[in-house]
């Protein structure tokens, strides 16, 4: 099994080198360049800026002097911040959407979870219809529609959370993370009352059942382990998706995460910072499946079992 | 029936054993309803008052603090605060001021200016600002390695721009000396009426020599290490999160600084922004547009929140003059004569805008105030419209080729857009096809004139007409129509070096008229500065450039 996850992990590196090969070569026939502006700078300006930063030079020279600079852990520098690295400007949005995605996973996992279990006991009934019905709709809802609609309600109606920022007052992480988590919270339900359904028609339920033992410890401690397993198999990528897909919560809620940069790179086409961010998500997600493969091997015995073989 | 039926499920629901996930549920909601009771703390206003400490929604992060680096508007008005050049100007009138030199003489060929500094100018670490800081900035400035994509602002100095293309290497030859620590003499290559206008322009703030001796990646504009001249320094830059700014106790003027800090908030998002000043974070909103819907409110509901005042701006369409039909003038005077410019900023834009007699705005506040007044587009004359194109060969529109017309992507260029597109198929009986393109994407294909018509808009860097003039200039860079026209070139050449205000303004005359008559532009309406502003700032005026000095604006608190 460790060979499996060794193979698994030695795939990284061609994958990797594709989406850095690929990134760089859409970045570069994408038309408008880094210093393309309204107010046209005059051409010497121009060639001179296109030298700085070697952009005269032939793409295929530029390709191996970025993979070479790569290797040494050097990103470069932002075409747009030219007083600042890429990584630095990775390094400094990272925590803010780390924590973002970490609250919104939390919400999704806690209220997905208790509600799937929740529909899942009583299949076909109010206790079913009524937070299925929700859970399809934060599904169908998208971020940027239920951000403003909770700033509306909770942060200008009721006043309780502010409407915008990050780490200024004790509240102004929750509309964040809700409007982040919503969708995911949405889907968990769906798995986990999918998975409850499939278990509590089970045998060893019915057993547990017979012997007497409470409602409350079949469900903790004998269904939920079996209706789980197709909710971690979804933590992984989610996990990915929160990070790399919070770029609208953070510019609904002027959050000052990795996301906002990754979208205005692209706009501002800073070659240097859309590569460096691409990379970098595309390791988190490589990394999160890996991992999310590894927990579904250690709590799915036949799936560890045809591994070691 | 059916109620009684829900209400036995309910109340099953409610018996279930599976109580704890409902008090789990109900303890976090009193648990999130106590934290958010907690958001007892000041806003930022509140705050703000009590502390002389100014809250700005300054729309993108800025992308530098390095004079030399700077591009966007967000960052012009942070180093406004940081910084002070030779001359700055009045908040109000816009009027050049002395500000970083006390007086200067300027020589009668109007070639040479000769700065006295003052004597108790300081940098921020207690360094006196010397002429050679002058002359060390804009030597910097010019370098090519310095990567300064504004570096032809200082073009206007004598042998600049051979300096800056390598044509010659000695920076002593460039119209700038240090006389003495206290002296600056600068020289240009021709008269320039608007030189003095120029010189408030973050290319042309002194430099302390340790940003000089700095390499590319030396953070030298980081806090701690910013070393400025201005009312204000640097005290905090968090990325994407706040830019604070505290007062210069080394500043020459320090008493009549009030303010005791100011915070630029970097909030990109039109909408966040406006919600961010309902809901107190901000004291006023820098950007210069605002959504449509949200002015409209604050026009009815909050009118003093609101300030609307015009810009010395343009908004207009650019033809591509070297393309068939619109190499014909009468085609493009037609297309100008067809559209109802009153109409547009009456329902469309509904931002203030006044509706463009000319491709130039006029530079008189009362001018402004007479056409808002009167509202009326001289250039709408359908009738005339539709007899230029049947005499350009296209009566009532039949054999007009279907052409492209072309915006940047954003919700008010498409309305815009879409207007025109059916004034022209009313009045005309053409078909025009509408194309938006993302920003860099629009700037490349208008830059390579690769287009139709396409939308365009200027904003002056000062207060002079041959700011708007020279960018039709056939040699311009900013001239994107292809249209050329040897008259108007020399005319508005001649313009540039002439320092009688009489015979420029007639030499403008005659460039307007070539205009009007060629139109290779289409002017649409003159749009407005719109920013809302909380009632305790004083000394924070609306004005035509967009620009705001920092140095005597005060919170007024009761």
């Amino acid at each position: 099994m460790l060979k499996y996850f060794f193979i698994r992990l030695l795939s990284a590196i061609p994958v990797l080198f594709l989406v850095i090969l690929i990134t760089f070569i859409l970045v570069r026939l994408a038309p408008g360049g880094p210093f393309d502006q309204e107010r046209a700078a005059p051409p010497a300006v121009l060639a001179n800026l296109n030298k700085q930063y070697h952009l005269d030079d032939p793409v295929v020279v530029q390709f191996k002097d970025y993979l070479v600079n790569l290797l040494r852990g050097d990103f470069g520098p932002s075409f747009k911040y030219p007083t600042r690295t890429v990584t630095e400007i990775i390094l400094t949005g990272l925590p803010p959407t780390l924590e973002l995605g970490l609250y919104a996973l939390l919400f999704a996992m806690f209220v997905g979870i208790s509600t799937g279990v929740m529909a899942g006991l009583k299949p076909n009934s109010a206790q079913d219809y009524i937070p299925m019905t929700i859970a399809m709709i934060g599904i169908c809802l998208p971020s940027f529609v239920l951000g403003p609609l909770l700033i509306l309600g909770f942060g200008i109606g009721l006043e309780w959370f502010p409407v915008s920022g990050w780490g200024d007052s004790p509240g102004d992480k929750v509309l964040p993370a809700i409007t982040l988590g919503a969708a995911y919270a949405a889907y968990i339900a769906r798995l986990t009352r999918g998975g409850m359904l499939d278990v509590m028609s089970q045998d060893y339920i019915r057993t547990a059942r017979a012997k007497g033992l409470s409602p409350a410890r079949i469900v903790g401690l004998h269904a939920l382990r079996g209706a789980l397993a197709p909710v971690v198999a979804f933590a992984g990528p989610a996990a990915a998706g929160l990070l790399s897909g919070s770029f609208v919560v953070e510019t609904i809620y002027q959050i000052p995460g990795l996301g906002r940069f990754y979208l205005q790179a692209a706009f501002n086409r800073d070659y240097t910072m859309i590569l460096g961010t691409t990379i970098f998500f595309a390791t988190l997600i490589i990394l999160f499946n890996f991992i999310s493969d590894v927990i579904q091997a250690w709590i799915n015995p036949k799936l560890r079992q045809s591994l070691s073989k | 029936m059916v109620q009684q039926r829900v209400q036995n499920r309910l109340a099953r629901i409610t018996t279930t054993p599976y109580k704890p996930t409902l008090w789990l549920a109900l303890i976090i909601l009193v648990c999130i309803s106590q934290l958010a009771c907690s958001r007892q703390t000041p806003t930022n206003v509140e705050f703000g008052n009590r502390n002389q400490v100014l809250f700005i929604a300054n729309g993108d992060e800025p992308q530098s603090l390095d004079p030399h680096k700077s591009v966007g508007s967000p960052d012009y008005n942070i180093l406004s605060a940081l910084f002070e050049g030779l001359t700055s100007r009045d908040p109000k009138t816009l009027s050049i001021i002395p500000a970083a030199a006390s007086q200067w003489q300027i020589s009668t060929d109007r070639l040479t200016y000769t700065f006295s500094l003052r004597k108790n100018a300081r940098w921020s670490n207690g360094d006196p600002v010397t002429a050679s800081d002058f002359v060390n900035a804009w030597h910097r400035a010019l370098t090519p390695t310095t990567a300064n994509a504004n570096a032809y602002q200082l073009f206007t100095l004598k042998n600049a721009e051979a300096f800056y293309t390598g044509a010659i290497t000695n920076f002593d030859e460039v119209g700038v000396t240090a006389i003495d620590p206290l002296t600056l003499k600068v020289t240009l290559e021709t008269p320039r009426e608007y030189f003095l206008e120029t010189l408030d322009y973050h290319n042309f703030y002194p430099l302390h020599r340790s940003a000089i001796n700095s390499t590319p990646l030396d953070n030298w504009t980081r806090p701690d290490e910013l070393v400025s001249n201005g009312p204000f320094t640097l005290s905090e830059w968090q990325l994407n999160r706040v830019i604070e700014v505290v007062k210069n106790k080394y500043y020459w003027d320090v008493e009549n600084v009030k303010l005791n800090a100011i915070q630029f908030l970097p909030i990109s998002d039109q909408q966040a922004e406006e919600r961010a000043f309902r809901s107190g974070q901000v004291h006023l909103t820098n950007t210069p547009t605002m959504a449509i819907e949200k002015m409209e409110t604050y026009r009815q509901n909050d009118p003093h929140l609101l300030k609307s005042s015009p810009l010395y701006s343009s908004y207009y369409y650019v033809i591509n003059s070297q393309r068939e039909p619109f190499n014909k003038v009468k085609v493009r005077r037609a297309l100008a004569f067809a559209i109802d410019r009153q109409l547009l900023v009456s329902k469309i834009t509904k931002g203030g805008e006044q509706v463009a007699k000319h491709f130039v705005p006029p530079l008189e506040y009362q001018e402004f105030a007479d056409s808002l007044k009167t509202h009326t587009d001289p250039l709408y004359q359908p009738e005339l419209a539709q007899q230029l194109l049947s005499e350009a060969g296209y009566p009532n529109g039949v054999g007009f080729p279907v052409k492209t017309l072309l915006f940047n992507s954003q919700d008010n260029h498409r309305k815009i857009a879409t207007a025109i597109q059916q004034m022209w198929a009313k009045t005309l009986n053409i078909k025009v096809n509408l194309a938006h393109q993302e920003w860099k994407v629009f700037s490349a294909a208008q830059n390579s004139m690769d287009y139709d018509i396409s939308r365009a808009g200027w904003i002056a860097d000062y207060l002079d007409p041959g700011n708007f003039y020279e960018t039709l200039l056939s040699d311009s860079g900013n001239n994107d129509t292809g249209w050329a026209n040897t008259h108007y070139d020399n005319t508005v050449k001649m313009a540039q070096v002439t320092s009688n205000s009489r015979e420029r303004e007639q030499l403008f005359a005659t460039a307007k008229q070539i205009l009007d008559t060629e139109m290779p532009v289409i002017p649409l309406f003159y749009p407005a500065d719109n920013n809302l502003v909380r009632p305790e700032v004083i000394n924070w005026y609306g004005n035509k450039l967009h620009r705001h000095p920092y140095k005597s604006v005060y919170l007024n608190t009761p």
